[in-house]
């Protein structure tokens, strides 16, 4: 599949691939930008232990003074095509995502996807943003590695958009530099309208110099796309903290779970031996009025006895979910630091082969510049 | 002659010093050597203007520094005027009129300069030499077409090299705020490379190489400070002065022609022209000769001093471009490096 642009819809085509028959032929389909939000969403509450593909920004951030902010400049509205077609790969390359039934309507039902989304009542899943601060605070026994690579992901936003913003000023300044030397054009061409000998060399260098000042818009326009796979990166170590607050969510639950459980216990051993250990409203309250009879105590040990094996069995559980949790997001986490490792490493090696080339133009330039000097 | 010219610097900014050596001399010393400073450059100058008003006398670096910034002490600054006296010596002695000036002479050669100085101040009571060349104002009506031709070339110019001075000087600034920004850009990947494992050792290339890149944008930045802008300046002063040797040759043509009328309204028959008169039209004749030919001397130096001037830039654009393209091309094999498998 590819994506074109119409404005602020998207016009997606879904292609069928020669290896497998599988996908129904369907030629195209609009989807919105809110629609790929909606998907998104629903991946992230669906599969919390995945490190879902991020979203291209919405609006333009980390501009330098040449691009607008504008969202309808063409450049940004090709570059988040571009955004929007890589978080579907990546999608469609992940091992368990793929095989969402609601991602493979989004990519070929057009009609009532939306419904059907809604339908599946994810958004009762999602955990509540107050309980998600709520349990950074007092989770006394996290995984140590979900602590460590929490802080990582941290350090990773911190960085990279650190390292935007100033590449955004460098680009910025570069610009400033290269356009300047297209005054020499103009003013070699003045100066050659006065000479002899000298005024064919100078006239030519001046053309020179007017191409060397016109070639760092090309320059900048190609680092955009490294700023962009860098973005990636800095909205990918959002999706790596919400798998480590997801974790912390579960094992709090855990923790609030077996503190229930034991506080019940005791309760129901106070109840049985008469003994009070432990504060409660009911043992003051039946000191203050009177102990209650004891068919009411009997009554009482039985609905907590049932509450104690609910609670043991919810413990149980608890227990295998989030060791299940852990087990199954420590592994799409080495997939993901691999991939990262990788992409990377490769958007690295691109920005090289950019300065190189911007080198060579430059080299070039001057040289031609030079012969021309020589023959004043 | 060959002299080399070896610059002393000294605390006291006042006294910097200059020595010549002059090797295989005619004075059958190994070496010789005199000590100069600037108001002696400045007293040479003036004096070849005085002697020799009809020809072009080259420029001086400029006496006082405009601007504050520069440190009058470092060694960017003692080497740069260095040059420009260097330069300065080296067109008098090429010069084929200006060469075989007695003051330059005494300047090359004077052990104690002052005392030549002094000597000098007390004959201009007596002789006339340095009596104005011209007596009295007067006004050209027209200026000939070959030197009104020179006097707007003249303009046009220094209005041009003025241009191309503040262009130069803008992208000097342009360049160290980019330096600026390049100097916080770099280290973020140092930063970034401490977070990594895999990625480590290729982050870190990066902002190793993007210091290198800093280095080598400060270089250019300082060699255009250093090496072009001062010689820009130098002929735009040039050009300054060389229109006062234009005025001056207009007041002769002037003198000349206001006597020459002053003659022709005395009606006599078969006038006789009084010598004074005649001297007046060797003076212009003279004036016109030397110009022109000091003229055409200046325009074939002034072609090759530009030439060499501009290749240099263009030089040390290429020599920056390719200290970067070293820096990125070296850093691929790292980055590309597939590190070993635990």
């Amino acid at each position: 599949f590819y994506l074109t642009n119409v404005r602020t819809v998207l016009f997606f085509r879904a292609v069928e691939s020669q290896n497998e028959g599988q996908c129904s032929p369907v030629d195209s389909l609009w989807r919105r930008y809110s629609e790929f939000e909606l998907l998104r969403n629903y991946l992230l509450v669906t599969f919390p232990h995945i490190v879902v593909p991020p979203l291209p920004e919405k609006r333009a951030d980390f501009v330098w003074h040449k691009l607008s902010a504008d969202n309808m400049d063409p450049d940004f509205v090709e570059r988040r095509r571009i955004g929007l077609e890589n978080f579907l790969l990546r999608v469609a390359s992940h091992p368990v995502l793929c095989q969402d039934k609601i991602f493979y309507s989004f990519l070929t039902q057009e009609g009532g996807w939306k419904e059907m989304v809604n339908e599946t009542g994810f958004q009762l899943k999602a955990d509540s943003r107050l309980k998600a601060l709520n349990a950074t605070f007092r989770v006394k026994n996290p995984d140590k590695r979900f602590t460590e690579l929490k802080h990582y992901s941290d350090e990773l936003q911190s960085v990279i958009s650190h390292l935007l913003r100033v590449r955004a000023r460098v680009a910025d300044r570069l610009y400033g530099v290269y356009k300047v030397h297209g005054n020499y054009g103009r003013v070699f061409s003045e100066w050659s309208a006065i000479e002899k000998e000298m005024g064919d060399g100078l006239q030519s260098a001046g053309h020179h110099m007017d191409v060397y000042a016109a070639s760092i818009d090309d320059i900048l326009e190609e680092e955009e796309h490294y700023a962009d796979q860098l973005k990636e990166y800095l909205f990918y170590a959002e999706a790596l903290r919400a798998v480590c607050r997801k974790h912390e969510l579960m094992q709090y639950d855990l923790e609030m779970a077996a503190q229930d459980l034991t506080s019940k216990k005791q309760q129901c051993e106070e109840l049985a031996t008469g003994t009070v250990r432990t504060f409660s409203l009911k043992g003051m309250t039946s000191k203050l009025f009177g102990q209650e009879t004891p068919e009411q105590r009997e009554a009482k040990i039985k609905v907590l006895e049932e509450q104690i094996q609910e609670g043991e069995e919810q413990l149980k559980s608890k227990n295998l979910e989030g060791r299940d949790f852990v087990k199954s997001a420590w592994a799409d986490i080495e997939r993901f630091k691999e991939q990262k490792n990788h992409d990377l490493k490769e958007a690295l090696i691109s920005y090289a082969v950019m300065q190189i080339s911007m080198c060579k133009k430059g080299i070039q330039v001057w040289t031609n510049a030079k012969e021309c000097f020589s023959k004043m | 002659r060959t002299c080399i010219l070896i610059l002393i610097n000294s605390k006291n900014a006042s006294q910097v010093l200059f020595f010549f050596f002059f090797p295989h001399s005619e004075f059958d010393l190994p070496e010789y050597s005199v000590r100069r400073r600037y108001q002696d450059f400045d007293w040479l100058r003036n004096k070849l203007e005085e002697s020799q008003p009809t020809h072009l006398i080259p420029p001086l670096p400029e006496k006082f520094v405009v601007k504050g910034v520069v440190d009058r002490f470092s060694e960017e600054f003692v080497e740069t005027r260095r040059k420009a006296l260097d330069k300065f010596l080296k067109r008098i002695t090429d010069h084929p009129v200006l060469s075989f000036n007695e003051h330059f002479n005494v300047f090359l050669t004077a052990k104690d300069l002052n005392a030549y100085k002094k000597q000098g101040m007390a004959l201009l009571s007596k002789m006339g030499e340095s009596v104005k060349y011209v007596t009295g104002g007067y006004k050209l009506r027209s200026r000939p077409l070959e030197f009104a031709a020179i006097g707007e070339y003249l303009d046009t110019f220094s209005l041009k090299l003025g241009t191309i001075d503040r262009i130069a000087q803008r992208i000097i600034k342009e360049q160290l705020e980019y330096l600026v920004e390049l100097r916080e850009y770099g280290p973020i990947y140092s930063t970034w490379s401490g977070l990594e494992v895999e990625l480590s050792e290729p982050l870190e290339g990066v902002s190793a190489c993007i210091g290198n890149c800093c280095t080598a944008l400060e270089e250019l930045s300082e060699d255009m400070t250093d090496d072009f802008l001062p010689v820009l300046r130098e002929y735009i002063l040039y050009s300054e002065s060389m229109k006062n040797v234009l005025k001056k040759r207009d007041q002769v043509q002037a003198e000349y022609e206001a006597k020459l009328e002053a003659v022709a309204l005395k009606k006599e028959d078969r006038p006789k022209v009084p010598t004074d008169v005649e001297k007046c039209q060797d003076r212009v004749e003279c004036f016109n000769a030397d110009l022109k030919a000091d003229m055409e001397r200046w325009q074939n130096n002034k072609r090759q001093d530009f030439r060499q001037l501009l290749m240099g830039m263009a030089d040390k654009n290429i020599q920056y471009y390719e200290k970067c393209l070293t820096a990125w091309e070296s850093i691929i094999p790292l980055l590309q490096d597939k590190p070993e498998t635990k």
